[in-house]
Formats: structure tokens, sequence, C-alpha cells
């Protein structure tokens, strides 16, 4: 077929402004605009602990032995296709991923309670239980922690529900406001949706112990509040995957319903494939099934079906008992790097006489250290050191190594005791 | 076990939704003879799904390449895989690539790229309606309701013809208040088949932007229709060469074979660089909230093909292979049917262009047609070219020509006479 002469489709056809003349730039995420200085920035001594993602002792990115394992196994599946996924994703996957959360001898499973359904990671795991509680929950306020991971807020919003938040962090103690949580929780519509990090909260790495979580499970049961778990970081707390899940799985022991955003973002290192699972556990079977059919229908308006890739790795490590077994290992490695990391950073602080209390470092846990620095601190930081966090002073303690941690303990220290 | 506790105790269970459904029907049939022409899926002469050669080849050397990692894409995708999938689809020498005036983002797969497109029209486009052809694809009304368009339609399809109802798309169109945004398939028409000429589509870029109505293009099916990319371009093309603004929704689930691995992009052509820039910064801001950064692998795949001279014509030839395969099922199904004679005019199924044949058949002899002889459609009468093969073509005709002579005479004796207009005579 010729090309159509373009000799009558001049321009003055379409002369005028642009209709999205009016569209104001937006502000750049500002988890990104850490990384794009730090990507800029020329010093040879530059350092990124702003990210949440793993990164070796040589500060590079980590794709788990396992992980590689089995990409190439499925590569060598010829009998593998490139089919469209049901709306709800790899039904193998599912099944794995609600045993993975809820552990394999969940009553909650086996009376078949639980609609477990593929999604994009953990955030579009939560996007898409927005989503659906928006369309058929009753009550559309959502109860946040103060602070929390800096993209939750924007998944109810977009979802259009209503934002309120809940005291969390104590910034005298660094450690939990549990009396200022109990307080806010107590005073919360019934019904109201509770957004919780099942561990290794983002950004303080402040989790409740066991006890707290008990207390916290009575009083969202006697007020009929509903919880929303983001679970992120199963297995990176404790290198226990059980130990890890134990909040999640209060709140499946008593019958009672729940909402679940998984993500294998971190704990397998497949970030950029976009692995996770959205569960929601319900009081009957039949519910679960007419709640799935409904999920149905908030997924396939915004992208049909789940990507295949990620989803196929996962689900041949898990199935597999001896992957599986590698994964644990490998898991536990990296864990056992961040909590070592923990003590060296708080040895070189206390070793320079840095002023102030830091046993936060070694008390708070998973990914991530809520230092305590503010933001001018960090800004110094950034300036004479070239170190990057984030403004609320979180250190991700996956990108330190003990190459670095004197040069954190020095910037630190430099900062505690010239900027107050 | 008590439900009334439970707090979704009153949702409604959804209906299954109907293309899909068609292949959970087909599942439950035990019959030998059974045939799926519902999903669009290329299907080879033996009936098996099909990974093209090149993307075998691309997979493995992504995998075998130990220095790849998984980290985070940016949110806006990899920005290869953007660079070449707005080559592809404007030209590599399109003006306005080179002026800079196109923001393109990687999505998942058709359905994500318009569902992000749609969700910034929504927050940032004065004119909030949206105008779809009837008929459409099952999943745009979703999409868009959803997003916060409201959705109209314009003539589309005539039945009388099984072709295209020109002068009632001018007419709707025509009509639509200024600014108004109008959803077109680049090519291929999902479901009826029926395309534009390019006079046709010249007349429809004229009054589009008389109007000062805004296109929205559906690209699901570049270099399937006719087995040239380029070709099946050309109308986007035309109303990116006219400086004016346009979407465009890319999909390389079937060109490239990559169904379950969603990888899209969407387009935006702005009247300049700063407008495009600025598009792209709001453009984030509906993507992060939703699942913040798209999945690596599928779009890896493209970009790794695209950008190798070798790989892309293996390519090339692969496509070309299977759009060939479905123009000769459409002969084979057209010359199947002229030989037994069955009633009625059915060169509208060699007429017809892409993975889809209107058959033109009603909702009673499709329902025939799956009793009597397990053939798997949607009730629209859209059979799925891809589906057949020369073994099965005999058994179709044969459906086709009994539900047409037999049901027929049901449409006679059946009240309504919307039934008996689609009957053939």
């Amino acid at each position: 077929m010729e090309s159509l002469s373009t000799k009558e489709t001049t321009s003055k056809d379409c002369n005028g402004k642009s209709v999205f003349e009016n569209v104001v730039r937006a502000p750049d995420v500002p988890v990104y605009a850490v990384m794009v200085a730090y990507s800029k920035d020329p010093s040879p001594l530059k350092l990124n602990l702003g990210i949440g993602v793993y990164r070796t002792e040589d500060g590079k990115p980590h794709v788990l032995n396992v992980v590689r394992r089995a990409e190439k196994l499925l590569l060598d599946d010829k009998s593998a296709t490139k089919e469209y996924l049901p709306i709800t994703g790899m039904a193998e996957f599912n099944k794995l991923s609600a045993q993975l959360v809820f552990g394999a001898d969940s009553p909650a499973i086996k009376e078949n309670r639980v609609t477990t359904v593929q999604c994009l990671a953990g955030c579009g795991s939560l996007r898409t239980g927005a989503d659906f509680l928006a369309k058929h929950y009753h009550q559309h306020t959502v109860y946040l922690s103060q602070p929390t991971y800096g993209n939750h807020p924007n998944f109810f919003l977009a979802a259009g529900l209503t934002l309120k938040t809940y005291r969390y962090y104590d910034p005298t103690t660094r450690g939990l406001d549990f009396q200022g949580m109990l307080e806010d929780l107590g005073s919360a519509p019934s019904g109201a949706i509770v957004l919780f990090q099942s561990c290794s909260h983002n950004p303080t790495g402040v989790d409740p112990n066991l006890e707290q979580w008990e207390q916290i499970r009575q009083l969202m049961r006697s007020k009929g509040l509903l919880p929303f778990f983001d679970n992120a970081y199963q297995g990176i707390v404790s290198g226990s995957l059980d130990m890890d899940a134990q909040s999640v799985r209060m709140f499946v022991t008593d019958g009672g319903e729940c909402l679940v955003a998984q993500s294998y973002s971190k704990i397998m290192g497949l970030y950029g494939e976009r692995v996770g699972a959205l569960s929601i556990v319900c009081k009957t079977a039949d519910v679960a099934s007419r709640v799935e059919s409904q999920l149905k229908l908030v997924i396939r308006p915004m992208y049909s079906n789940p990507p295949i890739h990620g989803a196929a790795i996962v689900t041949a490590i898990l199935k597999d008992r001896e992957m599986f077994d590698e994964w644990t290992v490998e898991l536990k490695a990296m864990v056992n790097r961040i909590i070592d990391l923990r003590k060296q950073l708080y040895d070189a602080l206390c070793d320079r006489g840095t002023p102030g209390d830091w046993s936060h470092i070694v008390k708070q846990v998973g990914m991530y250290a809520f230092s305590g620095l503010n933001a001018e601190q960090v800004g110094f930081i950034t300036k004479e050191y070239h170190i990057y966090m984030s403004s609320d002073g979180r250190i991700n303690m996956a990108g330190l190594s003990a190459k670095t941690v004197p040069y954190l303990a020095d910037a630190i220290y430099s900062a505690v005791t010239r900027i107050l | 076990m008590d439900s009334s506790s439970s707090v979704f105790a009153n949702i409604v269970r959804a209906p299954e939704d109907p293309i899909l459904g068609v292949t959970v029907a087909y599942n439950k049939d035990s019959s030998p003879n059974k045939l799926n022409l519902g999903v669009g899926a290329y299907r080879t002469e033996e009936g098996k799904p099909l990974v093209l050669n090149v993307v075998r080849r691309a997979e493995q050397m992504l995998v075998n390449d130990n220095s790849r990692v998984k980290e985070y894409l940016p949110i806006v995708g990899l920005a290869d895989f953007n660079k070449l999938s707005a080559k592809l689809i404007f030209g590599a020498d399109s003006p306005a690539i080179q002026e800079n005036r196109v923001t393109t983002v990687q999505c998942l797969s058709g359905t994500g790229s318009l569902r992000v497109g749609a969700e910034f029209l929504a927050k940032h486009y004065h004119q909030l309606t949206i105008y779809i052809p009837n008929p459409t694809w099952g999943n745009h009304t979703k999409i868009f309701t959803l997003a916060g368009l409201s959705v109209k339609t314009y003539r589309y399809y005539d039945p009388a013809t099984r072709g295209l109802d020109f002068q009632g798309l001018l007419e709707d169109l025509g009509a639509a208040p200024s600014g108004s945004i109008v959803l077109l398939h680049a090519c291929a028409h999902n479901p009826t088949g029926v395309d534009p000429t390019n006079e046709q589509w010249e007349q429809i870029r004229q009054l589009l932007r008389s109007k000062g109505l805004l296109p929205f293009f559906d690209s699901a099916y570049q270099g399937f229709a006719s087995g040239n990319l380029d070709a099946d371009a050309q109308s986007v093309r035309m109303f990116v060469a006219d400086g004016g603004e346009c979407f465009a929704a890319q999909s390389y689930a079937k060109n490239m074979g990559l169904y379950g691995e969603r990888v899209g992009a969407l387009s935006i052509v702005c009247k300049t660089a700063d407008v495009a820039s600025r598009v792209e910064s709001q453009l984030k801001l509906v993507i992060r909230p939703m699942y913040s950064n798209p999945p690596i692998h599928g779009a890896s795949i493209v970009a790794t093909i695209l950008k190798d001279r070798d790989m892309f014509n293996e390519w090339t030839v692969e496509l070309k292979a299977m759009a060939d395969r479905i123009i000769s099922m459409r002969q084979q199904l057209f010359d199947a049917l002229s030989a037994k004679g069955t009633p009625g005019d059915w060169s509208h199924i060699i007429k017809q262009i892409g993975m889809f044949t209107f058959t033109g058949l009603n909702t009673e002899q499709v329902a025939f047609m799956t009793k009597e002889y397990h053939i798997y459609l949607t009730s629209d009468g859209r059979i799925s070219m891809a589906g057949l093969s020369s073994k099965t073509v005999p058994h179709l005709a044969e459906a086709i020509h009994a539900a047409v002579t037999r049901v027929d005479t049901y449409c006679a004796v059946s009240t309504g006479l919307v039934y008996a207009l689609q009957c053939e005579s």
C-alpha cells in the first residue's frame, strides 16, 4: 500500500496550541530524585543508601543463584508457552504464595476461605486491594502508620479512599509509640481499614513485638476494624519465613478476615519482574469465591492479566524442595549480612564517641535504619560526604559494606556534632 | 460456617468475562472434534500456541547473560524499549520523534497502555467523553469507564454489507462535541476485521482535525494485518504527519507472540517537546500508584529483537508467515463455503482483515454451532481465524452451513424482527 501524500495534510489542519498546554510539570518522586542526584555525583566516595534494594558486600545489585537456576530451567522447558495467564494469574503461584504467608497448614487455606490473585508486586497488590475495597466495602477510610512507605497514600487515594494516620514512630525513643497507636486505632470508626506492615517496617525498622501484635489484634477485632497487611519483607527480618509471618498469621488464626499484599521484590530479589500476590481471607469459601470473581473485574480493565516470567520463577523455586531450601539459605545470608552491618555501624559510632544513644541501629529490624538524623543533617551528609539517603533519615542498611561503614560513621559523627 | 458476619457477605458473584468464558467452556468439552475460535491468540497449523524462534533466541541471550540484573525499571519503563517502540509505530524518520514531541512509556500490553492513557486524560484533559466504535473489543468500555471517562459510541460496522458504515461514522463523529476523544483501531479492527481504506482514513483525519477531536489509537496488530509493519501503521502516521496530537496504545502480545509477558507502550504525540516532557512527568503519577514500574522481561525481549538488524529481520519473516497463514485460512474458508453453496454472500471473510472474522452469524446460530459441532466462538459471531487450520476448515464450513440453513428456519418462527433481520435470506 503506498503511503498517502501528505500535501493536503498540512499543519494548518491542526494549528493552535497543545491540548495539554496547561499540564503542570510534576515534581520528581522523592526517592527517585535521590537516585538521580546520586547518579550525577562524580565523587568516587559516593554511597547510595537511598532506594530500598539489596546490595552485595561489593555494593553491586544481587541476583540470587537460585533465581538464575530457575530461569535457566524455565528456558530449557521447550513446552513452555507465552499464552495469557488467567486474570487472577498463575494458579500454582497463587497457591504457593498463600502457603508461604499463611503457612501450609493454615486452616483458612484448607477451608478454601482464601482467595489469592497474582498482582504486580506489593504495589499492584495494594492498588488492586484498594480498588476492590473502594467498590465493595462499606467503610472508605484507611489508616496508615505515621510515618509509612512513601507510596502507600497514593494507592488508596487513587482508589478513591480517604486517608488518616495512626501514631507509630516515637522520635524520642526511636521505637514504637505503642500507646499512641492503640489510642488512635481505638478511636477509629468501626469498620475502618488499617494498613499494617507485617514486619521490617519501612521506613522506621520498628516492628511491634508479638505481645504488642496480640494487643493490636484484640483491639482490631473488638472494634471491627479491617486489617490490610503489606508483606514485603517476609524472611528479611529474622531469616525465618515463618517467624516473620507471625503477625499476619495471628489475624488468620482468630478466624477473622484480612487482606494481605505480598511482594517477592526484596525477598527473592525479583524487583523489576514485578511479582506479588493479593490474598483476601474471608469468613467462608463462598464469600472468598465471590470476592475472587469481583477481583477479576478490578484487574481486567487495569491490565487484563499479569506477567508470566516472574511468577514462573517464584513457582519453580517454591515448589521444589531443594530450590526452596537453597533460597532460604541465600535469604539468611542476606539477612545475616544486614544484621552484622547494624552491629558494625553501631560499634563504629560508639567508637567515635558520637553523641546520643545509637542503640536503635541494632534494635531496629529489617532493611532500614531510621537514623534519627534530621533533614538538615541529611543534607549536610550528602553535600560533604556524598552519602545519599532519604531526607527523613532512612538508611538502607543493605547498601553498606564493611568498607563503607567507617565512612558513614564519620559522616554521622560530623553531622551530629556540627548540626543540632 | 456463617457468611453473614463476613464484611463481604453482600458481594455479588460477578459474571464470567464473555470472551474468556468461551475458553472455559471449551476446556470443559470432551468432544475430540472441539474447536476453539474464541480468544484471539495465534495458533499454528497444528493448532498449537506459537513462541517465535526469534523470541526464544532473544530469551536465551538474556537469561544466559550473567551480567544482567533484576533492578527496578524506571517508572516509565525500559528506555531502549520505549525509543524503539516509538520508532516502530511512528517510523524511524518521524519528525515528531526527531523533534522530541513524543513521550513513550512502557505499559502492560495494550490494556495497560489504554488504561494509563485514559487515567491521564481523566485527570488532565478538558473533555471527558470518549467515542468508541460500535462494536469494539469487549474490554474497551470497562477500561475507559473505570478510568473516569464517559463512553459514547459511533457507528462503525454495517451488518447489511458486513463492511464499514462510513457515512454513519462520519455523521456520528461529526456530531461529537469539540475536543471529544475518539478511539480508533489502527488496523485489523476487533471484532469486525473491517478497516477503513487509506482514502477513508484521510477523510476521518480531516474531520477529527477540523472538529478538534483527540485521536486515541489502539494498535494491537501492527504487522499482523497485512504482514507489513509500515503498511499497518499508516493510519497512525497520517495523524502524526499532519503535526497534530494523538495517543497510541501499542501491544506486542500478538505481533511478537508475547501475550502473557504483558508488553506494550503508550505514546502521546504532543505539539512541542516541552509539553511532551511535562506530560511524561504526569504519566509517572498515574503509573506509580498503579504498580510503580513495569516488568522487565518482556520489554527486554522486544528491545533485544528490535535493535538487532538480523533479529528484526527474522521477526518480520516470522510475522509475515503468521499473517499469511491467516490470510490463507480466510481463502480456504471462503472457498469451502462457496463449494458447499452455503446461502449468502461470504466474501466478507476474505475482505475483512486481521485475526478475526465477523461472520454475521447470530446468537442462535452461534449457540447451535457450539452445541452440535463443538465449535466455540463469542456470541457476536466473531471467529479467530488464527484458531483454524487446513484440517479444521471443513468442519467449520460444515457447521456454518448447517447453522445458516437450519437455524434460519428457527428464525422464521421466532419472535422479534431483529432476529429475522440478522438471518441469511
